[in-house]
Formats: structure tokens, C-alpha cells, sequence
């Protein structure tokens, strides 16, 4: 018999809470999750196992999936980009050598930290339509405000505002993307006399494209997974304009309890969010840049020049 | 980069009024939380209160028991915290500093999981709780974190992979197993990317909605976030109350955030690389 080494145990004995964690709380649910979206499968009463039926219930019957997909491919159309294009402008702002800057970079940060519960809150009654300060304040300048909770034409955009006080986290991601880049860089273009927005498009874009990418796909998973906002900020109304998908799954696994039916409608947007995902990688070719690449191909020509 | 004087008095500018945009939603809420209940949705609104009454909070603290969904949102937060830390380091300092089999196999595997939407597992949990007893207790919310949590093992495994590995070193000839390098050499250079997880941790488990929502069904057992929001429910007519418990609320974040803002920002950093 082979002796016993401790040393070759020694590294999965570090990594064995996790490995425990993967198979109790995410591959095992995951597999049991598959097989549910089967059957017929109510908290309780009878179990009947339906092969495809939930997934065909899905696209034919069931007229708010598709409903409530739009929904949620709008807010993400909407969120996304607009998400994307304040995080990188506010963290181009605090990237500005001046004096109190990081007084800015505070402020810019909490709303990310208070909690969906609480944003909720304050932006239903900033809001709302009768009595809130939003309305007020657009008011001195002339503007009538929208029923913003109210009117469903609206509605979607409110969450999406909402959504978007919490700008801060991404803001940081590429604020440090940012802060690392050569000062060196800078003081060439400048010499060659590229501006201001010149600097921009030609040095900072192209060397942070990998954290937009990794942007990118976070905001896109999020999106689609956005619950919490629109239960506490709309609850799916007025009118199901803001029912997004996460929240119909949410409201058929625990309100009409049918726990297969929406372990199917989860799967499902596991699916679309894993196509999106791949899309947007295989593009990623296309308008990535990695620096390191860039970087052994200069040392490459220098030793040809050799 | 020399900026001209005007460049930099359009910047404060653009600064202040985006500060400000941040910033008034609380204050306004702050400050209306003093104020009775037909001043707060009176139109015109006004900015400050007549009456400064104080009385609001203990009286919106006393409509529920907030106190025992403080306790609750504690116990959630620190024990959860507690876990993600000792199981992130753990699993971290495994990937980082080891060569084993399947090592990047299991790597890819975590890193993948991150990708997994909770709706896809939240229903199945919620059934493994309930046979393992564990609905309507905190149970859910605070073991899984002792199990490690893909983001966090892999902020800290980045973190880890910047430490040169020159300390193993002498202490690997003192005689010092791997356990005892892990404990007395690492701990203390993590400290860091340890406080990072703590505090991103203790946010996310302080503002969960989704998970107490699901699992907790008593009064009793109710977090801050979730009481906050059945509050939303019941009181919906009265909103004071509910902004008191509001600010109540997010003080606890805001201040966690203000005393670990170096390690986020350091830590934020150092995940891109």
C-alpha cells in the first residue's frame, strides 16, 4: 500500500468548504432545479412528472413570458448602456487632479452602499405623483413631471432611474482601471498635441475596453435579475408595465406556488443570460483590447530590430 | 496636466451639481423625518421642518418590533461576514498557493458559478432548507457564507497571487506546517483583502431583501430590511414612520463604508488586474 502523504492532501483540505459549499448550495440545486422544471410540482399536493410541458406552456399558452421578457430585454436595453455611459463619465470626473476630488468620490459611492429596501422607499415618496419633490422641483423650471409610478408609459423608466442611483459600484471599477493607466501615455499625446477628448477616445477607451467588457456583462446579468426594485417600487404594476421576468419566476415559485413552472421560466433565462453573455465575448475580439498582447508584440519587433 | 482655471471652475461645477443630486435625496429625507405627517406630503413640499419633533422616531421605532429585527439583521450580518471571511481565505490561500490536481479545472468551476442566476437555485435551497429544518430561522442566511463565496475567494486569491511567496519560505525551514504558515504568515498580510470581504459582506447581508423575504416567515425572525418593507406594506399610508426607519437603516452601511473606504477602492483595484 501506498504510504499516506499529508502533503498531497493538504491543498483540497484548504479548498474543502468550498468544494462542499459547490455541491450543497449550487450544484446540487442547480441539477435538482433541472429535473423540477419536468414536472407538475406544487408545494403541496401531487407530483406529475410533465417532460417539456412547463417549457411548452411557456411559448404558448402563458402570454405574459413573452410579455414579461420584452419587459425585461427593454429595461436592459435601456439600463445598460445608460448605466455604462454615467459610470464611465463620473469616474472620469473623479479622475481629475484637483483638490477635494476624493470628497466627490464619496458622495458619488453611498447611494451604492444603502440597500434596494431603503432606495425604494425614499424614491417612491420622491416620486410620487401627488406630493413629490421631483414633480416640485420640475415644476420651477416649467417641466410637468410624469405620473412617474403611475402612468405605464412612465413607469419603466422610473425603475430604471431608480436603478441607476446606484451608479458608484461600477464608477469604482473603472475609476481604478483608470487611476492605473501611465501618466507617461498622457504626456506623449499631449506633446503630439491630441486635446483633451482626443486623450480620451485614443488612450483611455482603447486601455479600458477589458473592464468595460467586464461591465458589461455584470450589468447584463443584473439586469435580468432585477427583482427587488420593481416588488418594493411598482410591484410589477401599474397595468403589469414594469412585471419583469424575474419577478413573474419570483411570483410563480412563491405566490402560486408552482415550483416546477418556474423552475422552468428560470432555466430559461439562465439560457438567454448565458447566449448574451457568449454574444457579447465572441464580439469582445472585435473591440477589446489586451495590453498585455499589444505589449509582447512591441518587445517582438524590438528583437527583430536587433 | 496643467488644467486652465476656467477648465477646473466648469468641473467643480459639474461636481457639485452632480453631488448634489446624489446627496438630496437623503437629506430631504432626513430632514422630513421630523416633520408631522400632512407637512411631509403637503404640495407645495417644503425643505425644512416647522417643528423639529423628535418624538417621530421613537414612535415609528415602537409601531413594530424593530428592536428584534435589529438583533435579527446583526446576527445575519456579523455571522455571515464572520464565515465569508475565514472560508474565503481558506479556499483562497488553497488556489493560490498550492499546485494540485484539478486545480484549474475547480478554478474555472468557480469562477464560472458567479455567472449562475439565483433564480435558477433559490427554489431548490428553498426546499433543502425546509428538510433540513431551517425555514423561519437565520440558518439560511448565515451558513452558506461558511462555505465560501466564488466573488469573494476570488478577490482574495488576487490578492494573494501579488504576495511574493519569499515568508513561506523561512518558515517552511523553521519546520512550520502549511496550517501553521497559513495562520501565522498570511492571516496578517490578508488582513486587507479580509476587511474587503468582511465589509462587502456585511453590506450585502445587512441590505438583503430577496433571501429573508423567501425564507423567514414570522415577525420574529424578520431582518430590518424585511421589516422595513412589510412596514412599507402596512403603513403605506404614513410616511413618516417609514422614513425614520429608513434613515435608521442606512446609517449603518454609510458608516461601515466611510471607515473601509481605502480597503473598496484598494480592493476594487486590485480584482481588475
Amino acid at each position: 500500500m501506498k504510504k499516506f502523504k499529508w502533503k498531497t492532501v493538504t491543498p483540497y483540505l484548504f479548498i474543502l468548504p468550498w468544494i462542499i459549499g459547490f455541491l450543497v448550495f449550487t450544484l446540487g440545486p442547480l441539477i435538482f432545479s433541472l429535473c423540477i422544471s419536468f414536472f407538475d410540482w406544487p408545494v403541496v399536493g401531487e407530483r406529475t412528472f410533465v417532460g417539456l410541458g412547463n417549457y411548452i406552456e411557456m411559448f404558448t399558452s402563458d402570454k405574459q413570458v413573452l410579455k414579461s421578457l420584452t419587459i425585461s430585454i427593454k429595461y436592459a436595453a435601456i439600463f445598460v448602456p445608460l448605466n455604462i455611459c454615467i459610470a464611465l463619465f463620473l469616474a472620469m470626473l473623479i479622475s481629475q487632479p484637483l483638490k477635494g476630488i476624493k470628497v466627490y468620490r464619496t458622495i458619488f459611492y453611498i447611494p451604492a452602499v444603502v440597500s434596494g429596501v431603503a432606495t425604494s422607499v425614499i424614491w417612491s415618496w420622491v416620486l410620487n405623483s401627488d406630493y413629490g419633490i421631483l414633480n416640485y422641483l420640475l415644476s420651477l423650471i416649467g417641466i410637468e413631471g410624469p405620473n412617474w409610478l403611475v402612468d405605464p408609459a412612465w413607469a419603466i423608466l422610473a425603475v430604471v432611474i431608480v436603478s441607476a442611483f446606484g451608479v458608484g459600484t461600477m464608477m469604482l471599477v473603472f475609476y481604478t482601471n483608470i487611476k492605473g493607466i501611465s501618466a507617461e501615455l498622457y504626456e506623449a499625446a499631449a506633446l503630439d498635441g491630441a486635446g483633451p477628448v482626443r486623450q480620451f477616445f485614443s488612450i483611455t477607451l482603447p486601455i479600458i475596453t477589458p473592464t468595460l467588457l467586464f461591465n458589461l456583462i455584470t450589468s447584463i446579468i443584473s439586469s435580468f435579475q432585477q427583482v427587488t426594485l420593481v416588488m418594493l417600487l411598482t410591484g410589477g404594476g401599474p397595468m403589469k408595465s414594469t412585471y419583469f421576468y424575474g419577478l413573474m419566476t419570483y411570483n410563480n415559485a412563491f405566490r402560486h406556488h408552482k415550483l416546477g413552472y418556474a423552475s422552468a421560466n428560470a432555466w430559461v433565462m439562465f439560457i438567454i443570460i448565458l447566449c448574451l453573455t457568449a454574444l457579447v465575448f465572441k464580439s469582445s475580439s472585435m473591440w477589446v483590447f489586451y495590453e498585455n498582447e499589444v505589449n509582447s508584440g512591441t518587445k517582438k519587433k524590438k528583437r527583430r530590430k536587433k | 496636466m496643467k488644467m486652465s482655471k476656467k477648465t477646473k471652475v466648469v468641473l467643480y461645477v459639474i461636481l457639485t451639481l452632480i453631488a448634489v443630486y446624489f446627496l438630496f435625496p437623503f437629506v430631504y429625507m432626513f430632514f422630513s423625518t421630523f416633520k408631522s405627517e400632512t407637512e411631509a406630503v403637503a404640495y407645495p413640499p417644503s425643505f425644512l421642518p416647522d417643528i423639529w419633533n423628535w418624538q417621530n422616531y421613537v414612535d415609528a421605532w415602537n409601531a413594530q418590533p424593530f428592536g428584534t429585527f435589529l438583533k435579527n439583521s446583526v446576527l445575519v450580518t456579523v455571522g455571515s461576514a464572520v464565515g465569508s471571511m475565514v472560508s474565503a481565505a481558506l479556499v483562497a490561500y488553497g488556489f493560490a498557493r498550492f499546485q494540485f490536481r484539478g486545480k484549474n479545472i475547480l478554478f474555472m468551476l468557480l469562477l464560472s458559478t458567479m455567472m449562475i442566476p439565483w433564480d435558477v437555485t433559490m427554489i431548490p435551497q428553498y426546499m433543502e432548507f425546509n428538510a433540513f429544518g431551517w425555514l423561519n430561522t437565520l440558518k439560511p442566511l448565515i451558513v452558506p457564507s461558511w462555505f465560501g463565496s466564488a466573488y469573494y475567494i476570488f478577490l482574495m486569491r488576487q490578492f494573494l497571487m501579488g504576495v511574493p511567496k519569499d515568508f513561506e519560505e523561512a518558515a517552511r525551514i523553521d519546520g512550520a506546517n502549511a496550517f501553521q504558515i497559513f495562520y501565522k504568515i498570511y492571516v496578517p498580510i490578508m488582513k486587507p483583502s479580509l476587511i474587503l470581504v468582511g465589509v462587502l459582506n456585511m453590506l450585502a447581508a445587512w441590505n438583503d431583501y430577496l433571501g429573508p423575504l423567501i425564507f423567514l416567515q414570522e415577525r420574529s425572525k424578520y431582518t430590518l430590511a424585511l421589516g422595513l418593507a412589510s412596514f412599507k406594506g402596512v403603513y403605506s399610508q404614513e410616511i413618516v414612520p417609514m422614513l425614520c426607519i429608513t434613515v435608521i437603516m442606512i446609517v449603518p452601511p454609510i458608516l461601515i463604508f466611510l471607515f473601509a473606504q481605502r480597503y473598496i477602492i484598494e480592493g476594487t483595484g486590485g480584482a481588475i488586474k
